[in-house]
């Protein structure tokens, strides 16, 4: 095998380590899939073995089938599989969310799944691994998406959450299920100790958090209370949720959304919610740019979102960089 | 400005009626006259001249930007709101909690300070002023003025929910709310105060909302043929002649006052007895009767008219209702009564004509008629119940619009561009086309028909089947039928194809059909009408 052979390849299945033999986040069954996170453009069903971190191991379990053979890691452990080391270590997007490191005869590669800098009592802080190869992905990469303080944005959540309560309305917030959700229900725990209720969705996924000890906001089935009880009260549901039969139960409402494409008002507008909240589990350009200058890469692969813009942007910066075709992207 | 902000954002950010009016209420009652009024003047979508174009906007933003130029550009192409843009990449948030602390300036001080003394300046004096806005200015206001800089505001409220909500306020009918904030009226403190007390002293000149028709199929549900009045449906330019005092004056449907265009229209009203209000329609009329639109189009353009045109391309006002006569409002009469007075008034009339009653005694034999509409130069039949009173806007029951049905044809998908506005950061602007021996040749561009979920799939395919970009369109592969519709049809030199569609839209997307399925040219240039 040529050492100059990339250590990863987007394949018709996924992201490939040949030298491992494994397979990084498969669209397709495979025989060996490192999985960076739980999301369902990143982890999917039907192959014979997964490894995952421990931290991630019970959103991961929670979304396979019973009988799914899943490995874990500690984060910074490291193992040999084939031909090279991998490691994974804290990416900051999601309750156990990996980036996974991968060397070969001195030559490192860091498949960084999806991530994000900004703090979050959800999850380990995203890590700064060295390499010469940085995998990223570019889904906010546009100068327009810069995030707000996470503080802030949870503080005007929960103004918003109030005067709606003062005007007798019930808040009904979308946040995707995994992930987002959670970290709205911690991020409020700063102002108030009020019970949420939460969609179906939702709740699997926050017990799962709970049982990993992630302090959130108690939390309540959107199922058991009469109508009237939900005048003044805080709802979360995943986006799917909006303009069903099930939203209408909680009477009169306003609606919020909490995504990174809130930054712009037409997306809002558009999807038709009341409000708009800026809270994204990506990295937005800032840190997208500050994080491949950290890493010290000199050649970088965009997997998903404006992955056109970035890699021209980098080109002219002197910065090898190239898009790969692959089939993430999708919730946020 | 900070308060009008804080209106925008109350605004901006609930889908409520209720809460939209109680909003307005709250600001109006504690604004100062001044700024109310330029408030209204901008809620209800007027814009004041634009003294910088957005193109120049763009290039300052290129240089203020650090950025490089072509990822501005491609940023706003993405976000498809140029103020959005300016906002977004010069005026961060973060910097905001700072620049709160600067100095206050109304609504109208912005207009009347800044603003409007932008026109005629120097550019680099503008570029200068503008561009210290951009950074001194929190994000919110920063988006705010390049706005008003570049256009209306569309937030989200209609003229009729700033009618309602400045009804509420004052405790007037909605009709006369409406009556005062249609025409040229300026905003100032004198507008203000004059609606606060009813004054009807400011609309001296002032047209009456204009009646609009609803679509209708089933005319037998109707009723009696003999209750209705039925017209041809006119292809020209809705208008309303105000004739008062020593006034005479012309007003589109869009509420601009087109005098100029048409002497020879206001010669003739001049001759009308002073107190009346005429609706109808400007049409361009040869020797042969109306002519194509397309013929009234070339008066509008030109700057100035000389008399080789007005011999060319004469016109007439086809008037079909009499809305004041001898100073009093005839709205509320019946279509009967009006009409039979308008054509009294019109009958010593040759440039001004009484728009003529279809003598078709049956539905039936008034849909024969209809068919014969193409050849005319119409686009249908109107229908007007003869008990009617003349409505507000789409009131509906009096009026119908009964139009023939559009031309269609199946084009391919050939190029998309991103939308702008709520379709941001979605291809949603596209160029269809339709078969020239072996190639496709563009013939259409539209952006309507669709539904969200056929856009954001149709979005998606685009992105992932780009054969090239230039600049921000993209050419795709030949690969998806559209049918579309559109109302006419002409000879175009400026086009590759040859021809012009008028209003062309989406009918539907035709997934069951193969680009090779699609129409040819030779198929639309048989839809052209003959030389008249």
């Amino acid at each position: 095998m040529n050492e100059f052979e990339d250590l990863v390849t987007a394949t018709r299945r996924g992201l490939f380590c040949k030298a491992g033999d494994f397979y990084i986040d498969p669209w397709l069954p495979v025989e060996t899939a490192v999985i960076t996170h739980a999301h369902g453009d990143h982890l999917r069903g039907g192959s014979a073995r997964y490894i995952c971190t421990d931290a991630g191991e019970a959103v991961t379990r929670q979304r396979l089938t019973a009988d799914a053979r899943v490995e874990t890691m500690a984060y910074g452990e490291s193992r040999s599989v084939g031909d090279v080391r991998i490691s994974l270590h804290p990416a900051g997007h999601i309750l156990g969310s990996a980036q996974v490191r991968i060397e070969r005869d001195g030559v490192v590669w860091v498949v960084s799944g999806d991530y994000k800098r900004d703090a979050d009592p959800t999850c380990a802080p995203f890590e700064v691994v060295p390499c010469e190869t940085f995998i990223s992905e570019a889904t906010f990469a546009l100068p327009a998406y810069r995030w707000p303080e996470t503080q802030l944005v949870a503080r005007e959540i929960f103004d918003w959450w109030q005067a709606n309560k003062r005007a007798g309305l019930a808040s009904i917030l979308y946040a995707y299920a995994l992930g987002k959700a959670q970290r709205v229900l911690a991020e409020l725990t700063r102002f108030t100790s009020e019970p949420v209720y939460v969609h179906g969705a939702v709740a699997t996924i926050v017990n799962a958090y709970r049982q990993c000890g992630v302090e959130m906001l108690p939390t309540l089935p959107a199922t058991v209370a009469a109508k009237a009880d939900y005048a003044g009260a805080l709802i979360m549901a995943p986006p799917s949720a909006a303009g069903s039969s099930w939203v209408r139960r909680f009477g009169e409402a306003s609606s919020g959304f909490c995504s990174g494409w809130m930054r712009v008002r037409g997306d809002r507008r558009r999807r038709g919610y009341d409000r708009g909240f800026v809270l994204s589990d990506h990295a937005d350009w800032p840190s997208l740019l500050r994080t491949i200058r950290e890493t010290c890469a000199h050649r970088v692969l965009l997997t998903h979102g404006y992955t056109d813009a970035l890699c021209r942007f980098f080109q002219e910066q002197g910065v090898a960089a190239t898009a790969l075709r692959t089939e993430y992207g999708g919730e946020e | 400005m900070r308060e009008f902000a804080a209106l925008f954002e109350s605004l901006d950010t609930t889908n409520s009626t209720r809460l939209k009016i109680d909003a307005m209420v709250e600001y109006f009652r504690t604004a100062k006259a001044v700024d109310a009024a330029w408030a209204v003047y901008v809620l209800v979508g007027r814009r004041v001249k634009q003294s910088v174009g957005p193109a120049l906007l763009r290039a300052w933003l290129r240089e203020e930007a650090q950025l490089p130029p072509w990822l501005v550009e491609e940023t706003y192409a993405s976000i498809g709101d140029l103020a959005e843009t300016i906002a977004l990449l010069v005026a961060p948030e973060g910097a905001s909690a700072m620049r709160a602390t600067a100095p206050q300036i109304s609504l109208a001080d912005w207009f009347h300070q800044r603003i409007l003394p932008l026109t005629g300046l120097p550019s680099e004096e503008q570029r200068r002023r503008i561009v210290s806005w951009w950074h001194e200015l929190p994000y919110r206001e920063c988006f705010l003025v390049t706005k008003l800089l570049t256009g209306s505001l569309r937030v989200g409220v209609s003229r009729a929910l700033v009618t309602r909500a400045l009804a509420e306020l004052f405790g007037h009918s909605r009709a006369l709310v409406e009556r005062a904030l249609i025409g040229a009226w300026q905003p100032s403190a004198d507008f203000w105060i004059a609606l606060a007390q009813n004054e009807s002293s400011t609309l001296a000149s002032h047209p009456y909302p204009f009646y609009l028709a609803s679509p209708i199929e089933a005319v037998e549900s109707l009723g009696a043929r003999g209750e209705w009045l039925a017209e041809w449906k006119w292809d020209g330019i809705r208008g309303q002649i105000v004739r008062r005092g020593a006034e005479c004056t012309l007003w589109s449907r869009g509420e601009e006052i087109i005098t100029d265009r048409f002497p020879e229209i206001i010669a003739a009203a001049s001759a009308i007895e002073s107190g009346t209000v005429l609706d109808g329609e400007i049409l361009a009329w040869g020797e042969n009767g109306v002519l194509p639109f397309a013929e009234l189009q070339k008066r509008i353009g030109r700057r100035t008219l000389s008399s080789r045109i007005l011999k060319d391309i004469p016109v007439r006002f086809v008037a079909y209702d009499l809305l004041e006569w001898q100073g009093e409002d005839w709205r509320p009469r019946s279509l009967q009564e009006r009409r039979t007075q308008l054509q009294k008034l019109l009958s010593p009339q040759t440039v001004i004509v009484l728009s003529p009653a279809i003598d078709a005694p049956s539905w039936d034999s008034l849909a024969a008629e209809r068919d014969t509409a193409r050849s005319r130069g119409v686009e249908g039949l109107m229908l007007k119940n003869w008990q009617s009173v003349y409505g507000t806007g789409r009131q509906r029951g009096g009026w119908w619009k009964w139009k023939i049905d559009p031309f269609v044809f199946d084009g391919v998908l050939l190029y998309a561009a991103p939308g702008h506005g709520r379709r941001s950061n979605l291809y949603t602007d596209y160029t269809f086309g339709v078969w020239a021996g072996e190639i496709l040749v563009p013939v259409a561009k539209a952006y309507s028909g669709l539904t969200d979920e056929e856009i954001r799939r149709l979005d998606k395919w685009i992105r992932a089947h780009t054969r090239e970009k230039f600049g921000m369109v993209r050419s795709v592969e030949s690969a998806h039928v559209f049918e579309l519709a559109f109302e006419g049809i002409a000879r175009s030199p400026r086009h590759k194809s040859g021809i012009a569609l008028r209003f062309p839209r989406i009918k539907q997307w035709r997934s069951d059909k193969r680009p090779q399925e699609a129409d040819t040219l030779a198929n639309l240039q048989s839809m052209l009408p003959t030389q008249r």
